[in-house]
């Protein structure tokens, strides 16, 4: 997608929020500040209202043929936009490597046809700010500690490597801690967080062990449901670090007056 | 043991028993984030090392797609040299070949160098039913063997015991044990060199399995580090090397890929101390009579798998165990199998067959689809993915008869999913997220973990009020 | 059915519709820029990485190095064809097991060398001798000619004969099964002493 630059079409691009199943329901905050980033960056972003889920909690519990129809919802749903952007490394991650099993499965070419011509343009948050608009610095102030810690689905199945970072870098006042083992996995993993509860929150307290050990104040990541797991085990314990979603940090401004560092 | 160890439970079960083990715990950390570190190292050397990976899993694809051919050039490479070929359907055929060798040369014993396959099959134990005994000649599989125990890893597989354990078992089980035996794992090595090698001196018959086979030339491999598979490869009379019909590779050449892969992938060494290769029998060195049997036992039902036929090209370096972060917080018993971690998890349900048992059906479940292990097979088998497939047959094998809870969640889930105004209404009146949380189980999720507050209001629900304008 | 019948058509039942079988890239070919000089001195380094002995002498100065690093006292066995004059050593006749249990050193000449893993092969000819001889005693010298060190594993392969045995020596025998703690010497020689003569 190295030639698909916003800036340069005479035709603004048309692009949707895929805001995710998860932050619907749950993190309503995390999509309100996707919007507004991408206000704030130019971006005129839509809520196309017939969307739902991107089907994967279906698949990865091995219910494929459930997660035909609510494939179709998606496609329907995004079919007819430049961009998808989706506040989610997994989100993503399904829709570019599991929809193409899902259809298969459903025996549809013309399903298959559709899902493969939109899963190139379907993007998570980063990426798209970084490859699509081409920027690195978001005008956004934070005057915090800040871990981050890089989701498996976002690191491995997407490969966004160091883009969140670098956005994460050039936030003014933020300051980002060194977080040790970042590439080891939470424990989360969908249904084995509850199937294999047990061993999902061992995994986990070595996670937040390393995250306690950076001193940080806040823990960001890309998918609110990695997340919920490792922000569960910090409540529990009391630790008083907060979890925040990468757009619920990029979305923040300085204050009129200048604010505090 | 079997190929699944005998009256396993399903994989959560087991799980939590060797979560609870601390000592068990310390090991595995320490274990897997040593390779770990070793393997990347060595990894990081190779500039060519994707190239290399990437040439591993088209070789193997190549013979797995035309198994049938490379099997046959096998065979008559084999026959040439001088070899005796059996080909054995399932365990029971493979050991009875075995004991019939054996006992043709009125062995009461035999020697045996480090083989997943013989595990997979119960050699030792089909054998001891024989009056054959079997001596484990690689230090650890002594460990195990002596200890009677399972193994828990397949590069190490007394990853789980340490020293002071060891030493117990050396002075409870070995008659021939140095009175005065420290814990120092030197001595026991020695203690082991000096208990094997009177075994190794009077052996009339040695058994193997191979790492790799060599089609065109009948060449058999064997990768390893004491030098007890070169005792028992050089030592006696007779040689049974017990082959799974994935192991073959086309051509000689093959292996300048493979033994660059296995040996940096495994221990995380530049090369093992010690590879054997032979082709049948060679007048004048080594054994005179050289049986090879071919075995099934399932790799032709794994084969038939459209997706999961990748996990054949595996060449057991256990890599993926080392990175996996399931593995590492519940060792290798947890999966019940000789073949544990990632590449148990699919290995053994397309071995077996999805709906075989429990136990089987749980292990595609066994892990966070995280990709790590993905990431260091050295000859690139997507392990997630097969995971996932092999959960669809999971659900689908269950499909018939009384649907469990999850199954009723999963049908909600779909009609909720598939349309926009009946998510709404979920949302409205139960919180989707939430209320899932709940019926799979909110005890299992908040034993440990706090749960999200629910908000006011959706996103969906803010949209339609705003139009995204705050 | 014979067991073979089955499997071949298991095979063959498993495989229809699958894809054709794929073309083997050989990228990882990469043509070494390294002089001969440096395969040399690679060589030694990464034998010298297991812990054992190396050392690097000119064709004349051999015997004496072989003498040199040969026990005081014990048995020494060598190989027929053994270019080299090891002084009160046995030619091996064919030893039993035992007896060469008995020996507590051998001498061998080796077929060829790999510097990027610091690996001798031995494919057991005259020179080499038959495979126990370099395994049972605790004590392994190995003369190695530079000019039979290759790069890499790749370059090495067209030297060997598959249909003779080979032996890939990396090292003393060695386990890391306890604890994960490398122990050198367990059944294989204890000791592995690498000669590399200038040629």
């Amino acid at each position: 997608m190295d030639d698909f630059d916003v800036r340069g079409l005479v035709q603004p691009m048309r692009v949707a929020l895929q805001v995710t199943c998860i932050n619907d329901a749950l993190y309503p905050d995390t999509g309100r500040n996707v919007v507004r980033l991408l206000r704030r960056l130019g971006v005129d972003v839509e809520f196309p209202a017939a969307q739902t889920c991107c089907g994967q909690p279906m698949v990865n519990t091995g219910y494929i043929n459930e997660a035909v129809p609510v494939l179709r919802t998606f496609v329907d749903a995004f079919a007819g936009y430049d961009a998808v952007v989706t506040p989610s490394g997994s989100c993503a991650g399904s829709v570019r490597h599991q929809h193409a099993i899902v259809s298969a499965r459903a025996g549809d070419p013309l399903l298959a046809e559709r899902s493969a011509d939109l899963a190139p343009r379907v993007f998570e948050l980063s990426e798209f700010i970084v490859d699509v608009l081409g920027v690195i610095d978001v005008g956004a102030w934070f005057p915090h500690t800040v871990a981050y810690h890089p989701t498996c689905h976002s690191l491995r199945m997407l490969g966004v490597g160091d883009r969140p970072t670098k956005l994460l870098e050039a936030v003014e006042g933020l300051t980002l801690l060194p977080l040790s083992e970042a590439e080891e996995c939470c424990g989360f993993g969908g249904t084995f967080a509850v199937k294999n509860a047990g061993t999902s929150v061992a995994i986990g307290e070595d996670k937040v062990r390393n995250v306690l050990a950076t001193g940080a104040d806040v823990l960001v990541a890309g998918d609110r449901s990695c997340l919920t797991h490792i922000g569960g085990l910090l409540d529990r314990q009391r630790s008083g670090v907060r979890v925040m979603h990468l757009a619920d940090v990029l979305a923040q401004t300085r204050p009129p007056g200048g604010g505090r560092r | 043991m079997t190929g699944t160890f005998v009256g396993m439970p399903a994989f959560p079960a087991a799980a939590r028993d060797a979560l609870d083990n601390a000592q068990l715990r310390a090991n595995l950390d320490h274990a897997t984030s040593t390779i770990r570190a070793k393997r990347a190292a060595v990894v990081g050397e190779l500039e060519q090392w994707e190239a290399l990976r990437i040439a591993g899993a088209a070789i193997k694809d190549d013979v797995l797609l035309r198994l049938d051919d490379h099997l046959l050039t096998l065979e008559s490479a084999l026959q040439d040299a001088g070899a005796v070929v059996h080909w054995a359907r399932d365990a029971a055929e493979a050991c009875r070949i075995v004991a019939e060798v054996a006992r043709a040369h009125e062995a009461d014993e035999v020697v045996k160098v480090k083989s997943m396959v013989t595990q997979e099959i119960g050699l030792n134990e089909a054998l001891a039913a024989e009056g054959i005994a079997a001596w484990e000649t690689d230090l650890a599989e002594l460990i195990v063997q002596l200890g009677d125990d399972l193994p828990s890893h397949i590069l190490v597989p007394a990853i789980h015991r340490n020293r002071s354990e060891v030493r117990e078992i050396f002075l409870r089980e070995m008659p021939d044990a140095p009175p005065g035996l420290t814990d120092d794992p030197a001595r026991l090595a020695e203690a082991a060199r000096m208990h094997l090698r009177e075994k190794f001196l009077r052996a009339k018959v040695a058994v193997s399995g191979a790492n790799f086979a060599v089609a065109e030339t009948g060449t058999l491999v064997v990768v390893e580090s004491e030098g007890n598979g070169r005792m028992c490869l050089t030592l006696p009379d007779v040689l049974v090397s017990v082959v799974g019909i994935e192991k073959v590779v086309p051509s000689w050449r093959d292996l300048e890929v493979f033994l660059q892969l296995l040996p940096r992938s495994s221990t995380g060494e530049r090369m093992n101390p010690y590879t054997s290769t032979w082709s049948g029998v060679t007048a004048g060195d080594g054994p005179q009579e050289v049986h090879v049997v071919l075995l099934d036992n399932g790799r032709t039902r794994a084969l038939a798998d459209e997706i999961g036929r990748q996990a054949l090209r595996c060449i057991r370096c256990s890599a993926c165990l080392n990175a996996c972060p399931v593995y590492e917080r519940v060792g290798g018993h947890a999966y019940g199998s000789v073949y544990p971690g990632p590449i148990g998890a699919i290995l053994n349900p397309l071995l077996r067959g999805v709906g075989s048992s429990d136990q089987v059906d749980s292990l595609p479940y066994a892990s966070t689809l995280c990709g790590a292990c993905y990431e260091v097979c050295p000859v690139l088998i997507d392990i997630p993915s097969v995971l996932v497939n092999l959960r669809a047959q999971v659900v689908d094998a269950h499909r018939s008869g009384l649907p469990k809870a999850e199954a009723v969640a999963m049908k909600t889930a779909r009609a909720t999913l598939s349309s926009s105004w009946r998510l709404a209404l979920a949302e409205r009146f139960t919180r989707i997220g939430l209320g899932a949380a709940r019926r799979f189980g909110a005890s299992a999720w908040t034993r440990s973990r706090d749960l999200p507050e629910a908000p006011q209001e959706s996103f969906r629900k803010w949209w339609r009020r705003t139009g995204g304008r705050p | 059915m014979s067991a073979r019948a089955d499997i071949i058509g298991d095979v063959r039942r498993a495989l229809a519709g699958a894809p054709p079988a794929p073309v083997i890239e050989r990228n990882y070919l990469a043509p070494s820029t390294a002089s001969t000089g440096e395969v040399i001195e690679r060589f030694i380094e990464r034998v010298a990485d297991y812990q054992a002995v190396v050392e690097r002498c000119d064709a004349n100065e051999v015997a004496k190095r072989i003498a040199r690093a040969i026990p005081q006292e014990g048995a020494v066995v060598v190989p027929a064809g053994l270019s080299w004059q090891v002084p009160g050593a046995v030619e091996d006749t064919g030893l039993s097991a035992r007896e060469l249990d008995a020996v507590h050193a051998v001498v061998t000449a080796a077929t060829a060398g790999i510097a990027e893993t610091g690996t001798i092969l031995l494919q057991h000819g005259e020179a080499e001798g038959r495979r126990a001889l370099s395994l049972v005693p605790d004590l392994h010298v190995c003369v190695i000619r530079e000019d039979q060190i290759f790069a890499g594993v790749p370059e090495v392969m067209s030297q060997l004969d598959p249909r003779r045995p080979t032996t890939w020596i990396s090292g003393p025998s060695a386990t890391s099964d306890i604890e994960l703690i490398r122990v050198e010497g367990v059944h294989g020689p204890r000791t592995l002493h690498v000669i590399v003569v200038g040629t």
